[in-house]
């Protein structure tokens, strides 16, 4: 397979690699009117490169990675309504706010496997809901965070109503998010990652810390979700309590097995595809567009197991086995 | 020939100009919730606008049209229903924004409506500071203040012990704050008061502590739709009536629409509120006839539908005035001065200072009427009532 990581692949950037950037900044001079809409997706795709990591390539399954994404949009707002509204201090806070609940969490959590980890994953997105639906005084509640301002980046580009800013603030963003998530895929660190998620015990018995290389991934992880989730803040300048929602880390791991999942690009593919279909779909059917989503996901799951780049990855191969 | 050649490019170019002012369309972005559990509601505000766009949808100036652009903001989810309400002003150009079930949403979505100087009319979201995040705010749904404070006020008459059972979030808040005062401020005493998750869907555990607490009445309030068929069941099974324990509340709680899956633990139930279907007068009767022919006998419209259909009625008046050209501080101003004396609810107007609701609260009583439950006005509280909350926190 392709996506083996580690030693095995060859780590320099190839050149179809920069097809997505161009992709982005042409889309944003030729489709103006959808910007807003861009910059909602360029931040779940950094939420669904952090669900990667964990479960692409540590084979981590969790259903409560909203946590992560919640804890960092709420620090960022809570940060922007009561100290400043600078963003990169914001982003800064959202991420360690995120990083540290993801360790002490990983810590305790990361020490079961299967279905435990998966009970306590939702357990803990669960709580974090609660806590946020009844510390009113500093979250709002039910009725959101808002209020906020977010003061121009770097103090020169203020965010605009037409989210021109917003949305090249998330691409930057996503880049920095993608070179670090692709030096760690390609890095001794990431071959291990693979090991413990193809064989577990055998990682252990090669002298493997397979512990301490989960607990760490899943601290890289809940950090950058924290970051998804602060430049969700930033960008809307409002925090509700479905960034905490289960349905959102349902909605993410649907978005990225749609993409393919253990790829850094199907994390880029899933949640792309995901939300241009949710946006024609609730425009062409605003009452019927759930039905849309779901036939959709079926298909996926009944005839491309690994997603979008499957299907592609089965095209190429059938044409080059093809005798010329 | 030069001449003729720059006539005809003008006669053409004012040809085209004068079609485009002919097939003028107005575009109206409607967020209401089509799924998750609040799609009860949403439904209610679907079938509101749709039937006043079907019986008066030509009722414009010759050449202008008006087109709906209906969008599902999934429930209180402010952050989705500020990007779609983004996207509407700014990929489909709407000229206004209405609907909104969700008073977090419509909170979330009110400084966009500064910003892109685009009116939105509030059919249902009722949180009462609402209009004064943004000078393009007007509301023609209600306030909690308006129900409640008068029910505080009428229930300290009748009782001495209240509790109070709200939904958490801020209309909730509102409507336990405007009760408490009408009921203390009478001399009443609320003995015990609890919110319940916005989502709640078993209220057992609620209405065990009020029956612990043996007050006379309990004061709720939950955002209409099947919580209030909830909660009504929950205040059934656990005999609350025959321990004494009088239900009242604000209209929501025994929304027209809902009432008949209540059951007969609905009747004696006292609630205040602007709109029954049950009421006589002839605007109504129109009104509930038309929306039978429309959606079925069985269904009753609630005050939600009456919200959607007087929000689209205010909106065709504005731009009925305006001859379809849209300005939006003219708007605002005709917004303010907007009267109507036969909305389904009796008369309402905009109060031009809050750019709120003014209308009359009756006090309603749960009865049968040939054999199905019924909110029977008993007499008018109040009448054309501003917002008191806006009386007792004026601007400073």
């Amino acid at each position: 397979m392709t996506h083996a990581g580690g030693y095995v692949a060859d780590s320099r950037i190839r050149a179809i690699e920069w097809l997505p950037w161009v992709l982005a900044v042409i889309c944003f001079f030729a489709a103006p009117t959808y910007v807003p809409l861009g910059s909602y997706v360029l931040t779940m795709i950094i939420f669904a490169l952090s669900l990667d990591l964990i479960l692409g390539y540590g084979g981590i399954i969790t259903l409560g990675h909203s946590a992560y994404f919640g804890a960092g949009a709420y620090a960022a707002g809570i940060f922007a309504a009561r100290v400043t509204g600078e963003p990169l201090l914001g982003l800064l806070v959202g991420t360690l706010a995120a990083g540290l609940l993801g360790l002490i969490t990983g810590l305790i959590i990361l020490r079961t496997r299967g279905l435990a980890l998966l009970m306590l994953t939702l357990a803990i997105t669960s709580l974090c809901l609660e806590v946020a639906n009844k510390a009113t005084d500093w979250t709002g509640g039910a009725d959101g965070l808002g209020g906020f301002k977010v003061q121009p980046i770097l103090g020169l580009f203020k965010f605009d109503f037409l989210g021109k800013t917003a949305y090249l603030y998330c691409l930057v963003v996503l880049f920095l998010c993608w070179w670090l998530v692709r030096r760690l895929v390609y890095s001794p660190f990431g071959a291990s990652l693979t090991g413990v998620r193809e064989n577990n015990v055998r990682m252990h018995a090669v002298g493997a810390p397979v512990y301490q290389r989960l607990v760490i991934s899943y601290t890289i992880s809940a950090a950058m979700a924290g970051l998804g989730g602060a430049l969700l803040t930033q960008t809307t300048q409002f925090v509700g309590l479905k960034v905490l929602g289960f349905e959102l880390s349902g909605e993410l791991m649907v978005m990225l097995i749609l993409g393919g999942v253990g790829r850094i690009y199907g994390a880029f593919v899933g949640p792309l595809a995901y939300l241009v279909a949710q946006d024609y779909l609730a425009k062409q059917f605003p009452e019927y567009w759930y039905f849309g989503i779901g036939a959709m996901l079926v298909l996926v799951v009944m005839f491309a197991r690994g997603g979008i780049l499957g299907i592609i990855d089965a095209l190429i191969a059938r044409v080059r086995s093809r005798p010329s | 020939m030069r001449l003729k050649t720059s006539t005809l490019f003008a006669a053409v170019a004012l040809a085209a100009a004068s079609g485009l002012a002919a097939a003028q369309t107005i575009k109206i972005g409607i967020m209401t919730t089509y799924s998750g559990p609040g799609a009860a509601q949403g439904d209610q505000l679907d079938k509101g606008f749709k039937l006043y766009l079907k019986l008066n949808g030509s009722k414009l100036p010759p050449g202008v049209k008006v087109e709906p652009i209906f969008r599902d903001d999934t429930g209180a989810n402010p952050d989705a229903a500020k990007r779609l309400a983004q996207e509407l002003i700014v990929r489909e150009k709407v000229q206004f924004l209405t609907g909104f079930v969700w008073t977090p949403n419509a909170m979330a979505i009110a400084p966009l409506t500064a910003e892109a100087k685009v009116p939105y009319i509030s059919a249902n979201a009722a949180g009462v500071s609402l209009p004064r995040i943004s000078p393009y705010v007007a509301r023609v749904s209600f306030t909690l203040w308006q129900s409640s404070y008068p029910l505080g006020q009428w229930a300290a008459k009748k009782f001495k012990r209240a509790y109070t059972v709200v939904s958490d979030f801020a209309p909730g808040h509102e409507a336990e704050e405007a009760f408490t005062k009408g009921f203390k401020d009478g001399g009443g005493e609320i003995v015990g008061s609890a919110r319940t998750p916005m989502t709640a869907t078993d209220f057992i555990p609620y209405m065990q502590r009020v029956k612990d607490a043996k007050p006379e009445a309990i004061f709720a309030f939950n955002p209409a739709g099947k919580q209030a068929t909830a909660q009504m069941k929950a205040y059934a099974d656990l005999d609350l009536h025959k321990a004494g324990i009088k239900y009242i509340g604000t209209g929501d709680i025994t929304t027209d629409e809902e009432l008949q899956n209540m059951g007969d633990a609905a009747l004696g139930v006292i609630t205040v509120h602007h709109y029954s279907a049950a009421a006589d007068r002839p605007a109504n009767k129109a009104f509930v006839a038309a929306y039978k022919k429309e959606y079925g006998e069985k269904l009753n419209p609630g005050f939600m539908a009456v919200g959607a259909w007087d929000a689209m009625d205010l909106i065709f008046h504005v731009i009925r005035e305006q001859k379809g050209k849209i300005d939006p501080d003219r708007t605002m101003q005709l917004i303010k001065n907007y009267k109507n004396p036969n909305s389904p609810r009796g008369p309402i107007q905009i109060d031009p200072d809050t750019r709120d609701i003014m209308q009359n609260e009756y006090l309603r009583e749960v009865r049968k009427v040939g054999g199905q439950l019924a909110n029977v006005e008993l007499e008018t509280v109040a009448t054309q009532y501003k917002d008191p909350w806006k009386e007792f926190n004026k601007p400073k």
